[in-house]
């Protein structure tokens, strides 16, 4: 390996599910505050901001949080725009700065509001889409998870059992917006179809929350509180966003991601303890499990059956529950918790001795794709 | 008195308006790049440049068949848009079209359990507006 690892040191939470007496700009700040708090650092640590664009309130940015942290100066300042694809691409790119000197502590950070304050409504569905009824991703996503369908009969009833899988696990994280709300394959089956083949329960919630993280050198993750992560591997994998002008509709990028997450690390499949997989919908769990090669194109149905995503599976998966069952905060939902995994800090829904894990995430009817490779 | 809910517009550009003044005419238009022939789909590329070869002179207009097959498909059976409500659940269709782009559309005279891959479909135009004429797909006779 050319380059030392980086390591997240530090995460920060706000409250989640419904915040509407939170504005945008006081999570972020609650969500940065916390994770500069629990990497054992001062706001005047942090010389580089990342920030994702929040699509409710697009004037919170990068600039703004740096004059609430009061940080007078900064090496790397930008908003990222890859949708849910976002936190992984800032982590690589603070990985890139810090390797390269540019930053000693770069601070990540997030926030949605999609429950209490909606985005402009239908913002990927500009022009024709619209008189076609296309609204937003869960439209896309059908299309996509129909096509699978089609060519490779997967069912509904594996789909089910992905969202029946990472309800279970929401059973054993208080934290989750499904705790307290076990479902069946019964149930999954009797919700109501949004749009074919996907039911309700296929979908992912809709939430409010913020979350950061705060990246910094291999050298310096020794000397901070939390047992450091180590970012192994890295990649990411873009498509054309407009549904009708890419190449396949069940390729989505994470093919090209994950090929390079896998070699940067330097590991196999095999090699992996816990998974964070980007689950918008029960499908995208499939058909990355496809691209990122756990299995072979199409086969991505059967793959999921008799419990290899649950917590006492082969490949433990989405163990706080996703975003179908946790909270839908994006590509913030997976990375803090495969972090947490990897810290050893998950209590009953920990995944015993958990070494490596990766974390995909996807953006933007599945048109960006990230995902990286962590180890303690 | 009862509401009238007029569909969204499709979005009519000065690149794209050329496709939508021939679906008034009930003909289906693609851009033929002059470069190289490919044929770039005819509402989702809106900069004057084909994506093929790069050239950015303007495409030229030309008829197509309106034939194609069905690449995928979904049938939405909740919407946010009250235009939407009375035809639920209501197919949106994507086409591969016989000329090699892609095109999304809405299905007439099908029903969900109707579709199947690469079923074969033609268009068919409806006049929504003194405006707007819009291009859907039936299957094939
Ligand atoms: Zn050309």
């Amino acid at each position: 390996m050319s380059q030392k690892e980086c390591a997240i040191v530090g995460l920060g939470y706000t409250p989640q599910g419904k915040c509407p007496d939170w504005s945008v700009r006081e999570l972020f700040l609650e969500a940065s505050v916390n994770a500069i708090k629990d990497a054992g650092m001062k706001p005047h640590d942090i010389d580089g901001i990342l920030v994702e664009l929040c699509w409710t309130d697009p004037t919170t940015q990068n600039w703004s949080l740096q004059m609430d942290l009061g940080i007078p100066e900064l090496s790397l300042s930008a908003v990222y725009d890859s949708m849910g694809a976002s936190p992984g691409c800032q982590m690589q790119v603070a990985q890139w700065a810090i390797q390269n000197g540019i930053c000693k502590n770069v601070l990540c950070a997030f926030v949605e509001k999609s429950a209490t304050a909606p985005a402009v409504p239908y913002r990927m569905s500009a022009g024709p889409g619209l008189a076609y009824g296309l609204h937003g991703a869960m439209h896309g996503i059908a299309l996509a998870a129909m096509r699978h369908k089609m060519l490779y009969g997967t069912t509904s009833e594996q789909l089910g059992e992905v969202a029946v899988t990472f309800r279970k696990h929401a059973q054993l994280n208080p934290k989750a917006q499904m705790y307290g709300k076990p479902m069946t394959l019964a149930d999954h089956q009797n919700s109501r179809i949004i749009a074919e083949p996907l039911h309700l329960f296929d979908c992912c919630l809709v939430s409010d929350g913020g979350r950061a993280a705060v990246i910094t050198s291999g050298d310096r993750a020794k000397d901070c509180p939390q047992p450091p992560v180590y970012i192994m591997g890295y990649g990411q994998g873009h498509v054309k966003m407009d549904l009708i002008e890419r190449n396949t509709l069940v390729d989505t990028g994470a093919g090209v991601s994950g090929a390079h997450a896998f070699r940067t690390a330097g590991i196999q499949h095999k090699d992996i303890d816990v998974l964070g997989l980007y689950d918008a919908t029960t499908h995208n769990i499939i058909t990355q499990l496809e691209e990122l090669g756990f299995c072979e194109r199409g086969e991505g149905g059967p793959f999921v059956e008799n419990g290899r995503l649950s917590i006492d599976g082969e490949f433990p998966t989405n163990l706080s529950g996703g975003m179908l069952s946790e909270t839908y905060l994006q590509g913030w939902t997976g990375i803090p918790e495969i972090v947490s995994q990897l810290r050893g800090h998950c209590g009953d829904r920990q995944v015993k001795d958990a070494k490596i894990g990766l974390v995909t995430n996807q953006g933007g009817y599945i048109a960006f794709h990230s995902t990286l490779i962590l180890r303690r | 008195m009862t509401t009238q809910f007029k569909k969204p517009s499709p979005g009519i550009t000065p690149e794209t308006k050329p496709f939508w003044d021939a679906a008034k005419r009930n003909e289906f238009m693609l851009v033929k790049c002059v470069g190289c022939g490919f044929y770039r789909n005819p509402v989702s590329i809106t900069a004057n440049i084909c994506p093929e070869c790069g050239s950015r002179k303007p495409g030229e207009w030309v008829k197509a068949s309106g034939k194609g097959r069905v690449h995928t498909y979904t049938a939405v059976h909740r919407t946010f848009d009250p235009s939407f409500e009375k035809e639920l659940p209501y197919i949106i269709v994507i086409v591969e079209l016989e000329e090699g782009p892609r095109f999304l559309s809405n299905m007439r005279d099908a029903k969900p359990e109707d579709m199947k891959l690469d079923m074969p479909l033609e268009v068919v135009f409806e006049k929504v507006s003194d405006e707007v004429t819009v291009p859907y797909f039936k299957p094939a006779k």
